[in-house]
């Protein structure tokens, strides 16, 4: 069971609390109807599935009610930061490489 | 004739304290502090159970997790458990056991017959042999299972209650022997909360049954000194009879603590088991090692046992489990089995040593008392059925791979074996770091940390007491200071301890015998699934290489215990078969849980009632008191239906149909989410995800909105209603309350953050009526006189402020039956005391209270949806025909509208929703009938559609049913059929989704 630091809350809290909600960072276009179609696809179906260092959402239903994202790991399952939504991560898979 | 193998004196037992038990039927005596197993072995009970595969008698091996012989069925009736490992269970008055295998009995086993007379089962025995025919695998498994059967599961409920517990430490501590003490205690003197768990039932591990000299005086005063220390401090919690199950991510362990089952079959007071679930900063891991048994043939006869627990027995339980002992080790600690058998009085055949020679200290001891030791010497074979009776003793190559002389017969009835020690790397498996092998220590020790995870004692093979007190101390002083307390440095002295001085140990995992592996009798290495040394090779020629595969086709390590005796000896087979190192072939990987936990201990009070939690209207009450049936929503108790003595099902669905549509009807629709929004851009809000058009809702005005996900397709529904110009009230399915009250904060918190709104669940602020029928205005009318009830003033989508019953009220005029309907909503607190009024006030009018059951017939007769029921997450609004709620000029783009443009979303032969009416016309379908056009295509058919929603009518006056067909718009009058699994086929024909009043004039008088 994963340990999440909320970045509203400012506490380490179990998984319990939480849900997942699936890949961060993903923008919904502005202007929905000047995609073609396959544009509009790949907005909602494709989501990276990364070995390694993945940024996902997370919301704090049992808490805080709010939603946040988290550098996690999917291998090692290590959590790197939690940050607000709108903040950008101080973790990526590029700096990891290097 | 009682007790024959008890010493006089000795052990860790209560000679004052005499338990009756029974094993298979047999009463016996022991007494308190032993186990099952050691009363057992007490009493001279040699057979306790038969083996898997070819039903060999099996005796007691071991002394603890590691048992793969006396797995028994404790207990009896409700509260019985299956697969105990009898040398676990400690003895208590009046305990019950009974073998699990063995058919009709242990001690007389047709199937050992069977075996005996050639029904050979090679590994991938079930593979090769039950492949075919596939349809008799029942018949097969079903045998199988009656023969092998590991113990019966009760039918009943566990009458026992059970418990979890949150625990947090800065330092937890695994293992309670002399690492894991020293460990606890030197984190506990820098103030860390500690916890130490060890699954026996007292701390010491193996000070319990050797004794060295600590600070100049016996090693089990220092024990006894430190556990009462520990035990006394606030801030360590010392968990006895606690195996810790599981290491999960973050620091998360499992313990389970079994509090009662010492006592007796079933808890006195209290809980009987504890689930302790503990969130850690550092952990330490010192598990100890677990002895490995040498291979050789006929290994499994009873009487031939790890030297350990032979050790184990005397010195504890004061039980020397036979009258003529031989030895066969690798190591020095095997002779240590002899030397307490001797001293206990009784005699000692001698020790075979396969290394050429050991200065070690006990080495010298066992030659001091006596005792023959033949080195370079093994125990190749011994002969018994029911117990051993002569062992062969044979000179060894020095690389332990042959057989190099005369081998000399010798009479005894033990044979105590020890190949060295593995270290118990389950937990730190757990995480995900793969074991790794060390030469050295002739073992696998835990892999590199993955989490804050330290490990000590001889886990890592630290075999010396002063390693492991020593060792301990400073890894616990270390763990705590990476925990925050303290700097590192011990605060406590290290005590002087005795070193023992140990020959250097061989590996050798297989005595070689005259004949090669295939040949010689069975040499086992997992008793638990008769798994030989020639099974191993033969799989490996098989051209199993990876020893995965190797476990998977053999079933090594598969049985309770986890190949926790047999793995290694297994994969050192395995890697010599495949002329690689162990190294290479590396190990197979543990998984939780450590030993077998019960269900009881995992579900803790999440059962019964308490497996979730029941949500209750306010009038929940008057729903029992008047005989409502109740049906679960999400989480809700809704009432079903009340019928009257005598009704059918059917008949109290037609009355109160009947009655609504006649006169007046009431619903309690309390558990309707409801989310209050509020905010200057709440219009806006609803505007994006709605599909409609929300700007020009009035205040006073309530309208019916669909909100889709981004893909297009129909995700909730329900009314929404102006409040003010920046408040609102919006509700929602029962079912989806919480999910689309996160839904809305999804698209507020992370794509329109500068959108001002402000959401908040308000379900159960509100208890919530509903009154229909022709007469609802009328009944109405006698509990509110604030509000203008007529029909022009109070219109249909309408709400409005007042009381009712004098009680603050909302009143909406919306509809979900096609009847005259009001929504009264007041506070929750005054829900009762208002229903209760607009009873009475119905009475004249003989208002008839109605359920989920009943409100679904009246809305299919009106066609009205349900999301979730006639809808599944992959229709549009304008599959399901409501074109005519999607505001096609709004401003915004909302959620879901992009998608109707998809290609998918716009072919043509989309499921549509329509009506459907049985040729039959009392005929109901049942839902989720699939649709054909021809019933008398071949099989697999073409399925063109499927029923939602299927009612009989009582109003209309025959069944009535809601689906999704392909075209069926454009199909209407057409017929389909409908083929059910039990062979009939209905017919029916497609019409309008709306049975009764299709141009909605009873809602608009």
């Amino acid at each position: 069971m994963l340990h999440l630091f909320c970045p509203y809350c400012q506490e380490l809290r179990e998984e319990d609390e939480f849900h997942y909600r699936g890949q961060a960072h993903i923008v919904r276009p502005k202007d929905p109807e000047s995609l073609s179609d396959k544009e509009w696809g790949d907005y909602l179906f494709f989501r990276h599935n990364p070995k390694g260092i993945h940024h996902e959402m997370w919301y704090h239903v049992s808490g805080c009610r709010r939603f946040f994202n988290v550098t996690r790991n999917t291998v090692t399952y290590d959590i790197y930061e939690t940050y607000k939504i709108g903040e950008t991560p101080a973790v990526t898979a590029k700096e990891e490489t290097e | 004739m009682s007790q024959k193998n008890r010493l006089a004196q000795g052990g860790r037992i209560d000679r004052n304290k005499v338990l009756n038990f029974s094993f298979a039927g047999q009463t016996y005596t022991g007494y308190e502090g032993d186990t099952l197993a050691s009363a057992l072995l007490a009493n001279g009970v040699d057979v306790v159970g038969r083996s898997f595969k070819y039903s060999r008698a099996r005796g007691i091996t071991g002394h603890g997790s590691e048992e793969p012989n006396g797995v028994i069925q404790l207990g009896s009736g409700d509260s019985t458990v299956p697969n105990v490992r009898a040398t676990q269970q400690e003895l208590y008055a009046g305990l019950v056991s009974n073998p699990v295998s063995g058919w009709p009995n242990v001690n007389f086993d047709l199937m050992s017959y069977l075996g005996k007379a050639g029904a050979m089962m090679p590994p991938g025995f079930y593979y090769k042999t039950f492949m075919y025919p596939q349809k008799l695998w029942m018949t097969y498994e079903h045998f199988i299972r009656k023969a092998a059967g590991l113990g019966k599961a009760p039918t009943a409920p566990d009458p026992d209650t059970y418990d979890k517990l949150n625990q947090h430490c800065d330092v937890m501590v695994v293992g309670g022997g002399p690492a894991g003490l020293s460990a606890a205690y030197a984190a506990a003197k820098t103030g860390a909360r500690v916890i130490i768990a060890d699954e026996q039932n007292e701390m010491g591990g193996h000070l319990l049954t050797f004794d060295q000299t600590i600070n100049g005086s016996s090693g089990s005063l220092w024990l006894a000194e430190i556990v009462a220390e520990l035990s006394a401090m606030s801030n360590v919690k010392v968990l006895c009879k606690t195996t810790v199950m599981g290491y999960f991510d973050h620091n998360f362990l499992v313990a389970i603590e079994r509090r009662t089952d010492h006592l007796g079959e079933r808890a006195v007071s209290g809980t009987r088991q504890r689930s302790h679930r503990i969130r850690a900063k550092q952990v330490i891991l010192a598990a100890g090692a677990q002895e490995r048994p040498l291979v050789f043939a006929n290994n499994d006869v009873p009487g031939v046992m790890l030297a350990s627990s032979v050790t184990t027995y005397i010195k504890r339980y004061a039980v020397v489990p036979g009258h003529k002992l031989i030895v066969s080790t690798a190591n020095d600690s095997g002779y240590l089995a002899a030397i307490e058998w001797s001293k206990a009085g009784r005699h000692v055949v001698g020790i075979a040593d396969s290394r050429t020679d050991s200065d070690g200290a006990l080495v010298a001891e066992a030659k001091a008392l006596g005792i023959n030791v033949w080195f370079g010497h093994g125990v190749t074979e011994v002969k018994g059925g029911r117990r051993v009776y002569t062992a062969s003793v044979a000179p060894i190559s020095v690389q332990g791979d042959r057989v190099t002389g005369d081998i000399q017969n010798y009479d005894c009835d033990t044979v105590a074996t020890s190949g060295g020690w593995s270290p118990v790397v389950h937990l730190s498996c757990h995480t995900g770091s793969r074991p790794v092998w060390s030469d050295d220590i002739i073992g696998f020790v835990p892999g590199k940390a993955l989490q804050a995870q330290h490990c000590v004692g001889s886990i890592v093979g630290d075999h010396q007491l002063a390693d492991c007190i020593n060792n301990g101390l400073e890894t616990g002083s270390k763990a705590a200071a990476q925990a925050g307390f303290g700097e590192g440095e011990l605060l406590v002295a290290k005590p002087s301890v005795e070193w023992l001085a140990e020959g250097k140990a061989q590996a050798l995992f297989l005595v070689p015998h005259k004949k090669n592996i295939s040949r010689a009798p069975k040499q086992f290495v997992d008793l638990q699934n008769d798994v030989t040394a020639a099974g191993i090779e033969l799989a490996t020629r098989e051209g199993f290489e990876s020893i995965e595969h190797v476990k998977r086709y053999t079933a090594m390590g598969f049985g309770t215990d986890q190949g926790k005796l047999g793995n290694v000896n297994g994969m050192a087979i395995a890697a010599r078969s495949l002329g690689k190192s162990i190294e290479e072939t590396g190990t197979t990987i543990f998984r939780p849980s450590y030993t077998p936990s019960t269900f009881g201990a995992l579900a803790g009070r999440d059962a019964g009632s308490l497996f979730d939690p029941e949500r209750y209207t306010a009038m929940h009450q008057w729903h029992v008191d008047n005989g409502a049936l109740f049906e679960d929503v999400g989480q809700w108790k809704r009432p079903w239906y009340y019928p009257k003595p005598g009704e059918t099902m059917q008949q109290s669905l037609n009355r109160e149909c009947l009655a609504t549509r006649s006169s007046v009807g009431i619903l309690d629709a309390s558990t309707l989410g409801k989310i209050d929004i509020q905010g200057k851009d709440a219009r806006e809000f609803l505007n994006r995800v709605y599909t409609n058009a929300w700007s020009k809702l009035a205040v006073g005005k309530c309208r019916y909105g669909l909100m889709l996900k981004e893909d297009g397709m129909i995700m909730d529904d329900g009314v929404t209603s102006c409040l003010a110009d920046d408040h609102f009230i919006l509700t929602t399915t029962t079912g989806g309350a919480a999910n689309v009250l996160e839904w809305l904060e999804l698209w507020h918190q992370t794509e329109w953050p500068e959108l001002d709104v402000f959401m908040t669940s308000v379900t159960d602020h509100w208890s919530t009526m509903t009154i229909s029928g022709p007469n609802a205005r009328k009944v109405l009318a006698k509990v509110c006189n604030d509000i203008e009830l007529d029909k022009d003033a109070f219109k249909f989508m309408d709400w409005r402020d007042g009381t009712v019953a004098g009680v603050t009220a909302r009143v909406f005029r919306i509809s979900f039956t096609g009847e005259l309907s009001y929504e009264i909503n007041v506070p929750a607190n005054d829900g009762m005391f208002v229903w209760e009024a607009v009873i009475a006030a119905g009475e004249e009018f003989g208002i008839t209270p109605y359920g989920t059951e009943t409100m679904h017939v009246l809305r299919a007769e009106k066609g009205f949806i349900i999301v979730g029921q006639d809808t599944d997450g992959s229709v549009t609004p304008y599959d399901m025909d409501m074109g005519w709620c999607v505001g096609k000029n709004k401003e915004f783009s909302f959620i879901g509208k992009r998608s109707f443009d998809r290609s998918d979303t716009q072919k043509t032969d989309r499921k549509q929703y329509v009506g459907l009416k049985t040729k039959n016309s009392d005929e109901v379908l049942p839902e989720g009938a699939q649709a054909v056009w021809d019933p008398k295509q071949a099989i697999p058919m073409t399925m063109v559609g499927h029923v939602t929603s299927s009612y009989y009518s009582a109003v209309v006056g025959r069944s009535i049913a809601l689906a999704v067909i392909k075209e069926g718009h454009s199909h209407k009058g057409e017929t389909l059929y409908f083929p059910l699994a039990d062979g009939r086929v209905i017919e029916a024909e497609i019409c309008d989704y709306v049975f009764y009043d299709p141009k909605g004039e009873r809602q608009n008088v």
